[in-house]
């Protein structure tokens, strides 16, 4: 008992903090405590895409420090090919594309060169960075509008789980879905047996003939087309446009997410609405009007929350074996 | 030919890389000559112009030295640009807020203070890595976010200058870093900490035990050293030299701390360390380089009616291939190959 | 009438190479079914260069691989597993976090609705481990299992795709001589079924009890094949290394002095922080060898790091002359007099990137003559591994070279000369000849009975019985985490050892 207590004590901690920071800002107003958490699922969202495609590329033994650079790119590239041909979903495939071509050079870079995963990652950040800015127009807009939201009939009625959950758009049902794809891709099948096996001990893998290269080639293309969605998510979904630099650090956060969330997609989960809601609150405290003079410091406070997280848990849980490593057979 | 085998894959890459982006420039409308002509106009043509090439190279060699020290160490640093921005405004702060000091002292002061603020922030990322295991990728990033913050608070409250801009005062004349004629007295600074960090790696017994972790961390814990007190000195010396370049930046160029102070520095200094190899008088070059298609960049746009963000792209692909082992193992032998993989994955600590 | 069946497998003119070495160089090999073949050499001879090509690991330059008589490519370990081929490695290709039925299955998963059927992998290896007498839980974890298990799992992944030709790579290695008995009881009931094994090792011992075919690699060439009734251990022994070797060091008997180091109750924990020493009680004397015998895995590794404090001494005490050293850092006692040479000696033992000379000085790098007031001084760190160099034979002597550079056995050396030059009081040897070959093996024993001699407490710790043995003066038996026996070297009973080192107990 006691031992199952300090096993989980930092999630019990944080529950506790979370249940009572909702007490407390939404002074037990139910439209209040609705519109924070709705909130914290939106903020989460790109959050969750991010950390899949990093636990997809690591679970496979590859550090991915671009997922930065995959999301801009993707926002980018997704809001261009929306704005210019009107169409939604054809701009959500774009940012994929996007996402998987970057994932294709990492693995690239990573996997057939042996270079330094790290490097190679900053490498797609910094690319994605100058082409964003390069190629970006002033003043363009998408004619159809953001993606629609979607209510799910009777769940959408239930009392702040249904506005909360039931009534939001496309993407964010898709990566609510996701979560679910990837731990059972991840944990139940013949493709998630061998993704972790590469990402323990890549030599054990190759000697039963599962090729490595091949595993880490279509796991980090596959994480490039979740990341990908988390592009097209900030620019189609969330703000209805591109602006430079609009990631703004979230592909990093999203790789404490998925430290926090011990590389595995259901602790994912919970760990991006933690940042999610420490992002909601933030903006609550902004209405109220706290902190109004000195907005640099609730500015702050995913980052710091980011780096406590990351100094409380980094070496508590184990990460992949392999990671970073590059592998060559001879 | 010995003499070209450690520069010649920083030149293939910088020409690779000048190749396509030249492509870049052709596929989007524009000439191509016409655009590196400029830039060329922009940053050597003059006496002028290469004086505001050296002034662009300094921050970028002291940002490179900053990457290349904790590289040695087998750290990544990419909080440069915190670092460099607390070192700006904390010089600035002592810059303005001290009257009539001699310049003998001011102007060293203000250096030293805005140094080892940058220190102190470069640390906090060792500490937290040495004591805690947080992996110095991810915390010296959120450390920039939060510098950034931080720096833009003191410029609008505590340190504010009058008038509406979040922005320090102009520092006094007794802390200004002065030129030398064309040549801005911070770019010999910054060449001398080039030559201090060789001395400091090559020749001393810290410098020994730096590369020693770097090189591989477990051998040096059994040799006796004490690998989580290099990791905090490491991190605080490249803090320092990120500093000491915004503190630079500050009292040599801009006069005062304000917004938008010397953005995407952090990258910048990736790309000119691996182009140095990570030595730290090959920093030296690689940052003149740089600095000449920043100074280059606004003629760009000017003569050539190019967008200066190609230079971040040509930056990117010059990282790229200086980066890609392929383009290193066409001229060297595998044992030097091995030296290439210079991070370790999130485990290590 | 018939032409004899072509042999299960022929590797005929085969040639590899790494960078400047020559790793295999025309090698003709054939293994018949229904036998036990021994492929014998030392260690670099290109034993386990020809298995890798065989198992499709790496590619030969030139040169071909048959299976019963038709030639097949090699281009993976795929390939080789489609041809029937099966390899026991000698470093486990294993997953840790994973349970034995998913390592046994890896690769070649039973399905249910693209679901991994675990039950029905488990019921699987139940089976194989019945019929081929290989018991094991197929639900733990492979890395909680002892080593001697992990080997298991690696035989019955083997078994599990029906081989034809079993290929393991020094697989006593790891076992005690009962376990390696067992092993090779196994292996020759593998071969009456008409199973092709192939057995690389470089014992003697085992080569004679087990054998039908015997061929001798050396320096990447096939130098001579035999069959044990027309042979013997001293003439496979000089095919082997080229010359003629003492199969058994000579050396004048201990005069041990006063005790040195001294070990009491001490516990410590392992990476996991699960208690891996549960209360050593252990000294050495001056002018003594204590060899700590024990199956890999029950704290040896961790008693040695915790006599040099790279580990934290949960409670107890090491006394070095009577002063406590347990929570002292790893300078700190190597300055006290404790010199290590470790197992690993890749990982801890030398940085590969710095030259010999910086790395004959690698914990004494800041002391004077070799630095002053933290500026290093080049000639004196040069002088010292000239000296060296020269005392400890290394080679090539180039002393600016980068120690990546250099054989297993010359890094060894490196290693030795550094640790021994210290003059310290005790020596702690951790596998000190692990990989390196017979020449260099003679060396390093000589000088550790040389500084014995002179009075030095050396504790050996080997996963190699026979070099327990042969070097100790007394024996000191691990299991568990606890010393379960010591005793004189003198008349030791070789199979008590080995049931102490199994079980903890000699019955």
């Amino acid at each position: 008992m006691s031992d199952l207590f300090i096993r989980t004590r930092w999630w019990v901690l944080t529950i506790l903090v979370f249940v009572l920071i909702t007490m407390f800002t939404a002074e037990f107003q139910q439209a209040q405590t609705t519109a924070v958490l709705a909130s914290a699922l939106r903020q989460s969202t790109p959050l969750i895409f991010g950390a899949l495609c990093g636990v997809m590329c690591e679970r496979s033994g590859v550090v991915n420090i671009g997922i930065e650079g995959q999301m801009l790119l993707s926002a980018f590239v997704g809001f261009m090919v929306a704005s210019s041909t009107g169409s939604l979903v054809a701009g959500v495939l774009a940012g994929m594309a996007t996402g998987a071509l970057m994932g294709a050079g990492l693995a690239g870079l990573s996997v057939t060169l042996l270079g330094d995963q790290i490097i190679a990652g900053t490498v797609l950040n910094i690319a994605a960075f100058g082409i964003s800015s390069y190629f970006f127009q002033q003043g363009r807009t998408l004619p159809s509008g953001k993606t629609p939201q979607v209510s799910l009939g009777p769940l959408a009625d239930l009392p702040v789980v249904g506005r909360v959950f039931f009534i939001n758009r496309p993407l964010t049902y898709i990566s609510l879905i996701l979560i679910w794809v990837v731990w059972f891709i991840l944990f139940r099948t013949r493709w998630g047996l061998w993704t972790r096996s590469v990402g323990e001990v890549p030599s054990a893998a190759e000697t039963v003939g599962i090729s490595v290269a091949r595993v880490r080639y279509t796991n980090l293309i596959a994480g490039g087309c979740l990341a990908g969605l988390g592009g097209a998510y900030l620019s189609l979904e969330a703000v209805g446009s591109f602006e430079r630099m609009m990631t703004n650090g979230r592909g990093f956060v999203a790789l404490a997410v998925m430290i926090f969330g011990r590389w595995n997609p259901i602790g994912i989960w919970g760990a991006a609405l933690l940042f999610g809601y420490a992002s909601a609150v933030q903006t609550q405290l902004q209405f109220r009007g706290w902190l109004a003079d000195d907005p640099q410091f609730i500015g702050m406070i995913p980052y710091v929350v980011c780096i406590v997280v990351l100094a409380g848990f980094v070496g508590r849980a184990r990460p992949p074996a392999a990671i970073g490593q590059p592998y060559s057979r001879e | 030919m010995r003499w070209l085998k450690p520069v010649a894959v920083p030149l293939i890459a910088v020409g690779l890389a000048l190749g396509i982006g030249a492509i870049i420039l052709a596929l989007s409308g524009a000439n191509p000559i016409e655009a590196y002509s400029a830039l060329i106009d922009g940053s050597l043509s003059s006496q002028k112009t290469i004086g505001r090439t050296l002034e662009k190279a300094t921050p970028l060699i002291m940002g490179g030295l900053a990457v290349a020290f904790a590289f040695r160490a087998g750290l990544f640093n990419i909080g440069g640009q915190g670092q460099l921005v607390i070192g700006g405004i904390f010089a600035a702060a002592v810059g303005f807020g001290f009257e009539g000091l001699p310049w003998i002292i001011h102007a060293p002061l203000a250096l030293a203070v805005g140094a080892l603020a940058g220190a102190a922030w470069g640390s906090i990322a060792g500490v937290l890595k040495a004591t805690r295991g947080a992996h110095e990728v991810i915390t010296t990033i959120m450390l920039n976010f939060v510098a950034l913050n931080l720096t833009d608070w003191l410029a609008s409250n505590p340190w504010k200058d009058e008038g509406i801009l979040s922005r320090t005062p102009a520092v006094e004349e007794s802390a200004v870093i002065p030129q030398w004629g064309a040549l801005p007295t911070g770019f010999l600074v910054a060449v001398a900490a080039s030559i201090g960090c060789w001395y400091l790696l090559e020749r001393t017994t810290l410098g020994f035990e730096i590369r020693s972790v770097g090189l591989n961390g477990d051998a040096a814990r059994y040799a006796g050293i004490s690998v989580k007190r290099i990791v905090v000195a490491t991190m605080a010396i490249s803090g320092f030299l990120a500093g000491a370049g915004g503190a630079i930046e500050t009292q040599g160029v801009i006069g005062r701390y304000e917004p938008g102070f010397n953005a995407g520095l952090g990258f910048n200094g990736i790309t000119i360390a691996l182009l140095a190899r990570n030595n730290p008088i090959g920093v030296i070059p690689a940052a003149l380089l740089i600095g000449a298609m920043e100074a280059g960049g606004s003629m760009m746009q000017f003569n050539a009616d190019v967008s200066p963000e190609i230079t971040d792209i040509i930056e990117a692909l010059m990282l790229l291939f200086v980066a890609t082992p392929i383009v290193v193992r066409w001229f060297f032998s595998r044992q030097d190959v091995a030296e290439v993989s210079i991070t370790s994955g999130w485990g290590s600590s | 009438m018939s032409v004899a069946a072509p042999p299960a497998l022929e590797v005929l003119g085969v040639t590899k190479r790494f960078g400047d070495v020559l790793a295999n160089e025309d090698v003709d090999f054939r293994v018949e079914r229904g036998r036990v073949h021994a492929l014998l050499g030392e260690n670099g001879a290109g034993k386990s260069t020809l298995v890798n090509i065989i198992f499709g690991l790496y590619r030969a330059d030139s040169g071909e691989v048959r299976r019963n008589g038709e030639v097949v490519h090699l281009n993976g370990p795929r390939d080789a597993i489609d041809s029937r081929i099966g390899m026991v490695h000698q470093h486990f290709q294993l997953v840790p976090v994973l349970t034995v039925a998913e390592n046994v299955v890896l690769g070649n998963e039973p399905t249910r609705r693209g679901v991994v059927d675990l039950d029905e992998a488990a019921s699987v290896v139940r089976a194989l481990a019945e019929r081929f007498g290989l018991e094991i839980d197929p639900w733990a974890r492979v890395e909680d299992l002892p080593i001697g298990l992990q080997q298991r799992v690696e035989i019955l992944r083997a078994l599990f795709r029906e081989v034809d030709i079993l290929i393991l790579d020094e697989p006593t290695a790891v076992l005690t001589p009962q376990e390696t008995t067992h092993l090779l009881g196994v292996l020759r009931g593998l071969a009456d079924t008409g199973v092709a094994v192939v057995f690389i090792t470089h014992k003697l011992r085992e080569v004679m009890a087990v054998a039908d075919d015997i061929t001798v690699m050396r320096r990447g060439k096939v130098v001579g094949s035999a069959v044990p009734a027309e042979t013997d251990e001293a003439s496979l022994a000089s095919m082997m290394v080229g010359r003629s070797v003492e199969l058994s060091l000579e050396r004048t008997p201990a005069s041990p002095g006063d005790k040195v180091l001294t070990i009491v109750d001490l516990v410590v924990n392992d990476d996991r922080r699960s208690q891996s020493l549960n209360g050593i009680n252990l000294d050495v004397r001056a002018g003594e060898v204590v060899g700590v015998a024990g199956v890999e895995g029950n704290g040896q590794r961790e008693l040695v790091e915790a006599i040099t404090g790279l580990r934290g001494v949960v409670s107890g005490s090491i006394t070095l002359e009577g002063v406590e050293i347990a929570g002292m850092s790893p300078r700190q006692i190597s300055t006290m007099g404790v010199s290590h040479i470790p197992e690993d000696r890749e990982k801890f033992g030398l940085i590969g990137a710095h030259t010999v000379a910086d790395n004959m000085v690698l914990n004494r790098y800041h002391q004077p003559p070799y630095s002053r007031h933290g500026i290093r001084s080049p000639g004196a760190v040069e002088d010292n591994a000239e000296r060296l160099v020269a005392e400890f034979d290394v080679r090539p002597s180039n002393i600016g070279a980068m120690v990546a550079t250099l054989s297993g056995g010359n890094k060894q050396k490196v290693v030795a000369a550094r640790e021994f030059s210290h003059e310290a009081k005790v020596m702690v040897a951790a596998q000190p000849t692990r990989g390196i070959d017979i020449g260099n093996i003679e060396f390093i024993h000589r000088r550790l009975i040389e500084y014995r001699d002179a009075g030095m407490a050396i504790l050996l710790v080997s996963a190699e019985l026979d070099e327990v043995l042969g070097l100790a003066d007394r024996v000191a038996v691990i299991y568990g985490g606890q010393i379960v026996a010591i005793e004189s070297a003198d008349g030791i009973d070789r199979d008590r050892v080995g049931r102490l080192m199994l079980s903890g107990t000699d019955n």
